[in-house]
């Protein structure tokens, strides 16, 4: 099946790896994603902050060009664009609400418009965790990873329908398939500061300083997110959150399809691992001693058998 | 005949949307009506006083009365027409004030409906027929479901009221929730030195009967003549030889049994005597962890019991009881709190319920009244109570206070500093809800003296800081600003909820219960101990959350009533029941399969098999009469032609 693929503006600037690691993870797996063409921002915080329906606009413009292109499900790897995306198609069933949006928008919105979900959604509605696990090439053994999902991912609960909003547990799945070990991660839905690392920059220190601390003493050697404004927070930002802390931190933050990309064999440098303020390098040699005495130990059982 | 209509203003209740004065006058008109009025309270002293001298005057013989609901005052209206010598079965009401007035704001409309439903009153009265109850004999003997504090208060009360008692408990032990506690409030004594004493005047009492470790299978029959079915599930120990010495709770090799009464804070033995001051203090097998049972390898405690008493061949047991009354005492449980993902959903050792504190607390605890924490053993400092978790939360369906969490809270945290001086106490709260004798008094004690810091605020999550404590994160909505407390244990107010199988039993004794299980009383304030089904009473928290001075209350209350209903050397039945017309009978028996009460028998007419109703267990319901093929049965005061004549009355046009 074909899926009309909503990236979102952070795919093009801060993300670029997380955008770049999608395409070459789906492609890996077999799903065909299409770009909507001459897709627009979905508002973000911004928009639906000082304006629901021009917020509603300017997602149903994108819902509305996918529809066009004959697109039953709109894929985005941004949870904060997927919140946007479905709750402006859930307002957009209002016949007041639709009438004052499509005002705004050049031609009236396509009456049915499609749906839309996460790319994590996505992956898990094609694989269960059997068939996932034998598309893995190089096991992600010897990794224990932290799950971050940040608040947005899940919540509001009835519009994201991502399971429990205080413990969700898909990403788990999907990365314990690809051989991982997971922590249990308390704080995998308490906020990151989220955007007010540009108008108040302690508070998004301190929250993600909690964050990146916990990770660090429950012992994992990276945190996953799936998030853009949370990976830029905890990676870009670490050495602030650090500062905050009163502590050092030297943990990678990579996007969950940065991960499964490397199970799936990619190689570092088409999931854009380069992109990453935190080098992922100790991962790399970690997984890279794991797979090694792995290796050693199968000879030996070999020669042992022989 | 003479009918009288008399429409009441209830105050402003009625005469506020419908226009009264009009539904009297149209009332006037109505066929054999010869007198209509509209008095401001009719319930009232002279409105009784009204109708007993309008039925003198006019030489009314039938009265209508349109106010409200006839479970509310049909038995007034009934006793006022039968003091001025009419029956009091020549009369009727229509609810003019939760059919009508309540209900609908177009005073046209609704005076409208009030003239037609009090035509369909006067038109059923015109064909109302003379009535007499039947009187019939009370087995004077009370049955009371549940061993808590409620149902022993009861039973005690009625059985020094001379009444002898059945009382059932589903546990081994009665004590119910009462007995795991460690101290109460607000005096701070000792749950079992209070309680105990008690239990024990229930073992000794000559009147009371005690099934421990026993369901309530069935029941059928009414009021004055229920016939119980009693479940004794077999404890594997035969009760009548058990001294209770307990040396079978030592020798047994199965030590890892979850252990229910100290709410899984510990583990026991397969075969356990609950607690110290248990009654009865005798043996019961967990079977599913007895290794005897299961594995058929063991016997260890047959084998040390001093007087052979443990069985592994018995087998339940089922007894049954007639008792004239029922007392429902059946308590409550904690809610399944694990929906709380936040709180780590049941995942941190050191979150625990109140109730799992009280255990640690108790002296006879699986720690032996040392407060530790549950992962490590380790004495905490920092302690954080959290109120309200399946309380006042609509999110997980629970929106009810659970009422006495607020004063064991405090009562928690006097007695942490009691325990661990150096301990600090931390309660994040909604409301403080301390509205009983001395209860203000005491929450301001645990601030005040014992330095609890009381938050106002609810927290948003928990996690374990990596280093063996865990992190409350909340909200301080009295300072307007976000908490973080570090803590080493958790103690959570869960809510309550009603007990299990609550539903069930309320079935059973065909009662009504609320949407979360909890039994239905006949009026909220002025029947609270009363049910819709005659000689059934409540007690305790399985009519709603109660603490302890309550369900005691509501336990002598309950026992009040039972004694009141024995005090009659005869009930009188319900004479509005139905009549089998044996010439139309054809003996089908489908009524016979129909009667939920047992009240329809097969008998010998004239070497002819009919149907004939048993005059005091029927209760009227009708459906002899809608399932009966011939028509041959008519339910005394609603016969088809009363019926009929109603719905004429409706449809004239």
């Amino acid at each position: 099946m074909k899926y009309a693929y909503y990236p979102g503006c952070s795919q093009e600037g801060s993300a670029l790896d997380y955008g770049k690691s999608t395409g070459a993870l789906c492609a890996a797996l077999g799903i065909e994603l299409a770009e909507i063409p001459g897709w627009s921002c979905c508002g973000s915080t911004p928009a639906h902050a000082v304006d629901t329906e021009l917020s509603a606009a300017l997602c149903a413009r994108n819902l509305d060009l996918a529809a066009r292109d004959g697109a039953e499900q709109v894929v985005t790897p941004c949870p904060s664009c997927l919140s946007n995306l479905r709750l402006a198609a859930d307002r957009m069933k209002e016949p007041v609400f639709r009438a004052r949006v499509n005002e705004l928008l050049d031609a009236p919105a396509a009456e049915r418009l499609p749906e839309s979900t996460s790319v994590m959604q996505l992956i898990a509605r094609v694989y269960d965790a059997d068939s996932l696990a034998a598309r893995v090439t190089r096991p992600l053994t010897g990794l224990r990873i932290a799950a971050y999902y940040g608040c947005l991912m899940s919540r509001p609960a009835d519009v994201m329908q991502f399971g429990d909003p205080e413990n969700p547990t898909l990403m788990e799945s999907l990365l314990s398939a690809c051989g991982a070990e997971m922590v249990e991660f308390p704080l995998k839905t308490v906020c990151c500061g989220a955007s007010f690392g540009i108008p108040e920059r302690p508070l998004t220190a301190r929250n993600s300083g909690r964050i990146l601390d916990l990770a660090t003493k429950l012992g994992a050697d990276v945190i996953a997110v799936a998030c853009p404004l949370c990976q830029m927070n905890l990676d870009l930002r670490q050495k602030q959150a650090a500062r905050a802390e009163d502590a050092f931190f030297h943990m990678p933050v990579l996007y969950f399809t940065q991960l499964m990309g490397l199970a799936m064999g990619i190689a570092p440098e088409h999931l854009g691992l380069d992109q990453l303020c935190v080098s992922a390098g100790s991962l790399l040699r970690k997984m890279e001693a794991a797979r090694a005495a792995a290796g050693a130990k199968g000879t030996e059982a070999k020669g042992g058998k022989a | 005949m003479r009918i009288g209509v008399f429409i009441c203003h209830c105050g402003s209740n009625i005469a506020g949307t419908v226009d009264v004065a009009q539904v009297a006058e149209r009332a006037r008109h109505y066929p054999d009506v010869v007198y209509a009025d509209d008095p401001m309270y009719t319930c009232a002293e002279p409105g009784q006083a009204a109708i007993e001298a309008a039925i003198r005057e006019y030489r009314l013989d039938g009265v209508v009365v349109a106010s409200c609901t006839p479970r509310m005052h049909e038995p007034t209206f009934r006793r006022t027409v039968a003091r001025a010598g009419l029956n009091p079965y020549m009369f009727e009401m229509a609810n003019i004030r939760e059919h009508v007035s309540w209900i609908g704001k177009d005073r046209e409309a609704n005076t409208n409906k009030a003239a037609e439903l009090v035509l369909m009153a006067v038109e059923k009265l015109r064909r109302n027929r003379p009535l007499a109850p039947k009187s019939f004999d009370v087995t004077r003997k009370a049955l009371i479901i549940g061993g808590g504090v409620a149902g022993i208060q009861a039973a005690l009360d009625c059985a020094d009221g001379g009444v002898p008692v059945i009382l059932v408990e589903r546990e081994a032990t009665i004590g119910g929730k009462m007995a795991k506690l460690d101290k109460t409030f607000p005096t701070v004594d000792c749950s079992a030195c209070i309680l105990g004493p008690k239990m024990v005047d229930v073992a000794q009492h000559p009147l009371i009967t005690l099934y421990a470790y026993s369901e309530v299978e069935d029941i059928s029959g009414y009021v004055g003549n229920f016939q119980v079915k009693i479940r004794r599930k077999t404890p594997y120990v035969d009760w009548s030889k058990c001294t209770g010495c307990g040396a079978c709770t030592e020798k047994c090799p199965s030590k890892k049994t979850p252990d229910a009464f100290n709410e899984f804070t510990g583990d026991t033995t397969a075969i356990t005597i609950a607690f110290p001051q248990a009654i009865p203090k005798k043996a019961v097998i967990n079977a599913p962890y007895c290794r005897k049972l299961t594995s058929g390898k063991c016997g260890i405690c047959a084998k040390v019991c001093p007087t052979g008493a443990v069985n592994y061949e018995l087998k339940d047991e089922i007894v049954t009881e007639t008792v004239g009354s029922i007392v429902a005492a059946t308590g409550y449980d904690l809610m399944d709190w694990s929906v709380y993902e936040e709180y780590g959903g049941g995942r941190y050792p050191d979150v625990i319920t109140a109730l799992q504190y009280e255990r640690l607390l108790n002296a006879s605890g699986p720690t032996g009244g040392h407060i530790v924490r549950p992962s490590d053993g380790r004495e905490p400092k920092d302690v954080v109570f959290i109120q309200c978790v399946g309380s006042r939360d609509r999110s997980v369906g629970r929106p009810y206070c659970s009422g006495f969490c607020c004063m064991y809270t405090a009562k928690q945290a006097v007695l942490t500093k009691d325990h661990l001086p150096d301990s600090q106490s931390y309660v994040f709260y909604m409301d403080i809800r301390a509205a009983g004798k001395l209860y203000d008094e005491f929450t301001r004690r645990a601030m005040e003296e014992y330095g609890t810091h009381y938050i106002r605020g609810r927290v948003s999550a928990i996690y374990p800081d990596g280093e063996g404590r865990y992190v409350v994160m909340g909200a301080d909505t009295l300072m307007g600003e976000p908490i973080e407390i570090k803590a080493d244990l958790i103690v959570l107010a869960v809510g309550i909820e009603s007990s299990e199988g609550a539903s069930k039993l309320a079935e059973k004794l065909r009662i009504s219960y609320d949407s979360y299980g909890f039994f239905m009383e006949s009026h909220v304030k002025l029947k609270p101990v009363e049910t819709n089904t005659a000689g059934v009473f409540l007690a305790g928290a399985c009519q709603g959350p109660k603490d302890i001075p309550a369900s005691v209350a509501q336990g002598s209350a309950a026992a009040a009533k039972v004694l009141d209903l024995f005090a009659r050397p005869k009930l009188q039945s319900d004479p509005q029941i139905a009549h089998v017309d044996i010439r139309r009978c054809v003996d089908c028996g489908k009524c016979i399969r129909c009667c939920p009460f047992g009240s329809i028998e097969e008998v010998s007419v004239r070497g002819e098999n009919k149907a004939q109703v048993i005059e005091t267990v029927c209760q009227g319901c009708g459906l002899c009469v809608a399932t009966c093929p011939q028509g041959a049965i008519q339910l005394s005061h609603s016969t088809d032609n009363q019926i009929l004549a109603e719905v004429n009355a409706l449809c004239r046009f």
